[in-house]
């Protein structure tokens, strides 16, 4: 047997030794990397049902859904308007207003500014008559709709749904 | 005892390694109080342990306990108030010492050549440090506790394609909350034995090479240097004595100059406070993150790659700098750019205290100018003191021929 055909042999069978015990390892480092992600308790916690039928129009509640807040606004005809209106203009993240909105009297978004999840202030204290984010300075629209300042998306508008009249389920059990 | 050192020493060479690497070690006899923030970085980093883990027996981690149970310590507990405000306070002072270190490596050159794997484990060190830091701030859970964790655990989501899940991933949750407490509380314990560990690494990168010295040349015979004991140790513990006349002021008469009110507040998810600032030590990078807003949709990302540059262009700064000389004593140039850099980051720090949407000279002038325009500066320092260098524009004063 020749020393160089011996060496490669070697070489492999180190290589592969090493390739066994690093999957090995990594496949034993999952169970410790997985542990971090939500547990089954706070998986349950996945929808919030709340009542709508006393909020008056013009007016907002913020309602907690998952340990996150969300807004829900009674839209005036006149935040429907200005809403509707921007559909046409140049925005950083264009979407429809109707798009937004399962019924146009209500705005449902996550209070959470895209940008770095600061909670933005209530309706009106942006400068487009909608939500300002008093971290880093981003204005929201009465669609919920970046139009200045640093967040590069919209309002994340959250699965829900109108279980009747008066009833507004956000999540799905399913989440 | 001399017969037991003996027995030991057989078996162990303890008075070899004392001798060698400690009492008589030897070490440049030039070198300046600059040089004191070394040790004295550890000593500080014993201070905290030590707080720490006393703080660690009465402190439990949970998002409907952990603000009373602070409040608990400052109040019930024997000298709770004591070790917190120590350690509240020390970490405030470990970086102001950290980062004195940090520019008199900068000044004197001793990242250069042959020292830059010690000056590597000094930037792993000052990652460290941050991240302990940062996930000890969010402890008390109080409103700046809770949405400064918010705000800097969102920054992973601007990483392309994985950083939402990651995001939840970290949260273990979909916010930050109780899981996310705990596991910032284990790591918050388990990181300080690390910097330990990493500190050892350090000192023995440093042993390995020497220390470096204001003329900033190599020591030529045993005429350039004295044993570390006495000559050090005494200067060493002069130095410890004068910090501790400053942390004792404010532990004692100043508790809460570094602290926030709105952090005496607990926790709520539900509202963020109208003002979020970081810790002091944060405010220069985070104002750099700041200051990127004008790339659109790549503002956020494009801000989280410039603070974390910030830091990590320090890996390079040994091969950017091409000076034939290391000490910034003999180089007018350098010298300048130095302590542009310097007051760049106060100014920079200021500008990250100020609401984002700040202005002065009644409005004329934005804060995020200012913001844009010394996160330029703070970046063109690496890349000026490379331009000088490496062109040879940089004409040096002359160098002693020894120390």
């Amino acid at each position: 047997m020749d020393i160089e055909s011996d060496e490669g042999r070697r070489d492999f069978l180190t290589l592969a030794t090493g390739a066994v015990g690093a999957a090995g390892v990594a496949g034993a480092a999952w169970p410790f990397v997985k542990s971090w992600s939500p547990s089954a308790d706070v998986l349950s916690q996945a929808t919030t049902e709340v009542d709508i039928g006393s909020l008056p129009e013009g007016q907002m509640i913020t309602v907690p859904w998952q340990g996150k807040p969300v807004f829900i606004l009674h839209r005036t005809p006149a935040q429907i308007e200005a809403a509707r209106k921007a559909d046409g203009e140049k925005l950083p993240d264009p979407a429809k207003d109707a798009d937004r909105v399962k019924r146009p009297e209500y705005l449902v978004v996550l209070a959470l500014c895209p940008h770095l999840g600061c909670v933005p202030q209530p309706i009106g204290t942006g400068n487009y008559g909608g939500f300002l984010c008093p971290c880093h300075g981003s204005h929201y629209d009465t669609s919920g709709r970046i139009r200045q300042g640093p967040s590069p998306k919209n309002m994340q508008v959250p699965v829900y749904d109108f279980k009747d009249e008066r009833t507004l389920v956000i999540g799905k059990a399913t989440a | 005892m001399s017969k037991i050192m003996e027995w030991v020493d057989a078996r162990l060479p303890v008075t070899e390694l004392l001798k060698s690497q400690a009492t008589e070690y030897p070490t440049p006899k030039n070198l300046n109080y600059w040089w004191n923030f070394g040790s004295l970085a550890l000593f500080v980093l014993i201070i905290m342990i030590a707080s720490g883990l006393f703080l660690a027996m009465h402190y439990k981690a949970d998002a409907n306990q952990s603000f009373d149970v602070v409040e608990h310590i400052m109040r019930d507990v024997n000298f709770g108030w004591l070790l917190r405000y120590m350690h509240a306070n020390g970490a405030s002072f470990f970086f102001m010492v950290v980062y004195i270190h940090i520019l008199r490596g900068m000044y004197y050159g001793s990242y250069r050549k042959p020292r830059e794997i010690l000056w590597w484990f000094g930037i792993i060190l000052f990652f460290m440090m941050m991240a302990t830091a940062f996930m000890g701030y969010v402890l008390p859970w109080g409103q700046m506790s809770y949405w400064g964790a918010a705000v800097i655990t969102n920054l992973m989501s601007a990483i392309p394609v994985v950083g939402e899940d990651l995001v939840v991933w970290i949260w273990g949750g979909f916010s930050v909350g109780d899981p996310t407490l705990n596991r910032f509380f284990a790591l918050h314990f388990l990181l300080p034995l690390v910097i330990f560990g990493v500190v050892i690494l350090h000192l023995w990168a440093l042993h390995a090479v020497h220390s470096n010295n204001p003329v900033g040349i190599d020591l030529h015979d045993e005429k350039d240097s004295i044993p570390f004991h006495p000559y050090y140790t005494i200067k060493d513990l002069y130095g410890m004595g004068v910090f501790l006349i400053i942390f004792c002021a404010f532990v004692f008469y100043a508790p809460n100059f570094f602290l926030e009110p709105d952090n005496y507040i607990p926790a709520n998810p539900m509202q963020t406070p109208p003002h979020i600032v970081p810790e002091w030590y944060f405010l220069p990078f985070y104002a750099i993150l700041r200051s990127i807003d004008f790339l659109g949709s790549f503002s956020k990302l494009a801000g989280v790659i410039a603070m974390g540059g910030a830091i990590a262009i320090l890996f390079i700064l040994p091969f950017l700098d091409r000076s034939p000389v290391r000490s910034f004593r003999y180089r007018p140039l350098s010298k300048q750019l130095f302590w542009m850099f310097v007051a760049d980051c106060f100014v920079l720090g200021w500008v990250g205290y100020n609401p984002a949407d700040a202005a002065i000279f009644e409005g004329a002038l934005p804060l995020i100018v200012i913001g844009r325009t010394c996160t330029a500066l703070y970046f063109s320092y690496f890349f000026l003191l490379w331009v000088i260098t490496a062109f040879d524009i940089e004409k040096h004063t002359p160098v002693p021929k020894s120390i």
